[in-house]
């Protein structure tokens, strides 16, 4: 007997959102000097509101805002009083959850048991673990009484909207710098309802300030003389504009870019769990995660085993309403993320790689893709070596351990990478020698704020969470006498 | 003898060289996972149809020491009509008793419109497994005798734990050579006490080489029981024995199962592991007793809008 479960969809009407939003600028709405465009839903294409085109004016008024409070207000803080307002907003953000979790997933398109499952409960916990670090700074490792920077430009990209919020706002704001922060052009209303948050913590005017808007927001935020630090999530074709432009200033970034992941399965791994950690690698949020586990190196004698167990468990992926809450994978952010998607999955197919979707049906409205898996990919496919950022994995196969390092490691990217093995001393042999940030064994795609996330190579400058992630944010009590803002 | 046997010669040396073949199960990915699947939303319809699907999957169960024919006789009337004023109720998918009260039970099921209700007895020196073999041979005789058509057999977990693996698949052959066509084969493995998934596994695999009908977690007696980790990897097992050999191995969570809730977990566990052929009574059991009232009153629920008191089910 077929057993299908019902619709089961997370009810709307806990969120309130509203026809158009101002920018949030020194404690209050302000409108904006470059007019508003539509914010949608993915799933749908319904037009959710109107946000504003932040103008290189509208940042030059949020950056001084920033700098004012920063200079009046936030520097002059004692340390514990930072960290209380910090535990205000986590357990605000903890209260909102739901309200947060379905703007989320409205917005982006993920599945609503991502957003309330992972998404929003994280995000409290990098504001709870900031808090904690507030008045302990001296701890930090960067000598005694480190300095904040001052005021710090923030970038967010459209995968974790508020999760990454989070992982800007908590250090930047524990460390005693205040913020400029920009949402993604297709994902801000959850920073826009954050800002509400601010408000009802009665955070300081100015120490966060949200300008919405598209690629040239954010420029005009990295070419402000009035920044400190840039802090920037993104692709890393705009991380190298990014450093370029600020090449020759005194400011000063972290830069957290692309990836493109290698899991690797060697022969001995537990296969049914592995199977699940290839799933959770490259379906979890569509694959839209720097870090997804993009590229699986599978040792070639399970790979018969691993490749069948595989397409059965994809198979089982429930493709659809990301409001429901068994819905598995949700939609793709936006129509140009989806021709990304095809374009590089059009490059499979002539590059001579087998593709192979999950027999799903996929919505009529909305930006979807099957879930995907390429075999008889080799090394000098575009679909092993750049990042696809969609549901999209690319099957490669190993004989041996130094083989799947030497290819694991071939890749200008250097973001994370997976290890499934039942010998330990195999996996700290392997993770000894990935080049990689983040290294997961046995597990992939888990965070949390007290560990330290970044990449090697091309993915990145510097690390966020942990005590690495407050050295983004901190000079050093030498240094500090010299520099800008850092008095 | 089936093709998985091929790779042993049914000695200690030879199932364990196979057993080792088998690829591990890491603890934290499995409990994950089955956590994952404990988040399935299910209601309306699919609701209704799960509860009625688990009520025809629940083998009723009395197995005290305190049991008396009464006790018993009440069981099988419960198991035919489990909701004596509304008659959609499916009947439950088997009673399971001790062996001396299968007669009785058999007797009653048969004289109430209930023949179509197998009598599902347990036996080698249940719950222990603690007997000679000889014991544990007679013990399965008196219950086919006394008319089981189901056996509930406890693998010597004490000898599977030494390693002897030679000795529980011999058990569980002689077992099965005894049941032949007379009665299918549960073999309970008792996994609260086996503790590891890995030897969850090995033992769902030692069973079902040595010719298990069905396997089952747990007597009931020790906690922890049906734990969705452990069904989850006994259902894994199965899985991979059907790629392996084409024969479908059913299987029976028994222990700790008593809410419609807990319930609707397992059937989301067979539904997104083994598939929709398992959703049926004759390759998945639920071992319980307090399940079928909760079972009931959400069924109840369900069709009147409001929960009814544990008074408006029958008392057993």
């Amino acid at each position: 007997m077929e057993f299908t479960y019902a619709a089961a969809p997370e009810s709307r009407s806990v969120v309130d959102i509203a026809p158009s939003y101002k920018l949030f600028i020194n404690g209050d709405w302000v409108a904006g000097k470059g007019g508003t465009f539509p914010t949608i839903n993915p799933a749908t294409e319904e037009v959710l509101s109107k946000v504003t085109q932040g103008s290189a004016s509208d940042i030059d008024r949020a950056v001084k805002a920033a700098r004012n409070a920063y200079t009046k207000i936030w520097s002059k803080l004692p340390a514990k009083e930072r960290g209380k307002y910090l535990f205000r907003i986590a357990r605000i953000l903890q209260e909102r959850a739901r309200e947060f979790a379905v703007l989320e997933t409205l917005n982006n398109g993920k599945p609503i048991r991502e957003s309330r499952d992972v998404d929003i409960p994280l995000a409290a916990a990098h504001f709870f673990y900031h808090a904690g670090w507030a008045d302990k700074l001296d701890y930090a490792g960067v000598g005694k009484s480190p300095k904040p920077y001052g005021v710090v430009g923030q970038i967010i990209p459209w995968n974790f909207p508020l999760l990454m919020l989070a992982w800007k706002i908590a250090p930047a704001l524990a460390t005693g710098n205040t913020v400029v922060l920009k949402p993604a052009e297709t994902t801000p209303l959850t920073a826009l309802l954050f800002a509400e948050v601010c408000q009802q913590a009665d955070l300081p005017d100015g120490v966060v300030n949200i300008v919405t808007g598209d690629g040239r927001t954010g420029a005009a935020l990295v070419n402000h003389p009035g920044i400190d630090k840039i802090a920037f999530t993104g692709s890393t074709e705009v991380g190298k504009i990014i450093a370029r432009a600020i090449a020759g200033t005194e400011k000063k970034a972290t830069l957290e870019l692309g990836g493109k992941a290698a899991n690797i399965i060697y022969d001995d791994a537990a296969i049914d769990q592995a199977v699940e950690g290839i799933i959770n690698g490259i379906f979890f949020n569509q694959g839209h995660v720097c870090c997804a586990g993009s590229r699986l190196l599978v040792q070639e004698s399970v790979y018969g085993t691993v490749l069948d167990k595989l397409q059965e468990r994809m198979a089982k992926i429930r493709v659809g309403d990301p409001m429901d809450k068994n819905t598995d994978l949700g939609a793709i952010n936006s129509a140009a993320q989806l021709a990304k998607i095809k374009e590089l999955t059009s490059a499979g197919d002539s590059e001579g790689a087998t593709r192979w979707s999950s027999p799903c049906e996929l919505p009529e409205k909305g930006f979807w893709f099957a879930p995907t898996i390429f075999t008889g990919v080799t090394e000098s496919h575009r679909i092993a070596r750049e990042e696809i950022f969609g549901p999209v994995l690319s099957v490669l196969t190993f004989r041996t351990p130094a083989e799947a390092i030497e290819k694991a490691n071939a890749t200008p990217y250097g973001l994370s990478a997976g290890i499934w093995s039942e010998k330990s001393s195999k996996i700290l042999w392997t993770a000894q020698n990935l080049r990689a940030g983040v290294i997961w064994s046995n597990t992939f795609n888990k965070f949390d704020p007290a560990s330290p996330f970044g990449g090697y190579k091309e993915s990145g400058w510097g690390r966020e969470g942990g005590r690495h992630g407050l050295h983004g944010y901190l000079l050093t009590t030498q240094k500090s006498h010299s520099q800008k803002g850092g008095k | 003898m089936n093709s998985v046997l091929e790779h042993t010669d049914g000695t200690d040396s030879g199932l364990k060289r196979f057993l080792a073949t088998l690829s591990g199960v890491d603890k934290v990915g499995v409990e994950a996972r089955a956590a994952m699947l404990g988040t399935r939303s299910i209601k309306t319809t699919s609701k209704a149809w799960a509860i009625d699907t688990a009520i025809s999957m629940v083998d009723l169960t009395t197995l005290e020491g305190a049991d008396t024919p009464g006790k018993v006789r009440a069981l099988c009337e419960k198991a035919i009509r489990p909701d004596p004023t509304d008659s959609t109720v499916p009947s439950v998918g088997a009673v399971c008793v001790y062996n001396d009260l299968v007669k009785i039970a058999r007797t009653h099921l048969d004289d109430n419109n209930g023949a179509r209700i197998p009598v599902a007895a347990v036996t080698t020196a249940f719950p222990s497994g603690r007997a000679t073999m000889a014991v544990k041979i007679r013990d399965t005789h008196d219950a086919l005798d006394a008319g089981a058509t189901e056996i509930d057999m406890v693998i010597d977990r004490g000898a599977f734990l030494a390693g002897r693996y030679g000795e529980v698949f011999e058990e569980i052959r002689a077992i099965k050579a005894i049941c032949k066509d007379r009665a299918h084969l549960k073999v309970i493995l008792e996994t609260g006490e086996l503790v590891t998934y890995d030897n969850v596994k090995k033992a769902s695999f030692l069973a079902m080489m040595a010719g298990a009908d069905f396997i089952k977690t747990s007597t009931g007696k020790v906690t922890p029981a049906a734990t969705p980790p452990v069904v989850l990897t006994m259902l894994e097992a199965v899985r991979d024995y059907y790629e392996m050999t084409g024969i479908r191995i059913g299987v029976k969570a028994a222990g700790g199962i008593r809410t419609t809730k807990d319930a609707i977990k397992q059937l989301v566990l067979v539904n997104e592991t083994v598939g929709s052929e398992w959703l049926s009574p004759t390759l998945f059991r639920i071992g319980a007793s307090a399940l079928l009232n909760d079972l009931l009153l959400q069924r109840m629920k369900m069709r009147t809008g409001h929960y009814a008191s544990a008074n408006y089910v029958t008392v057993d």
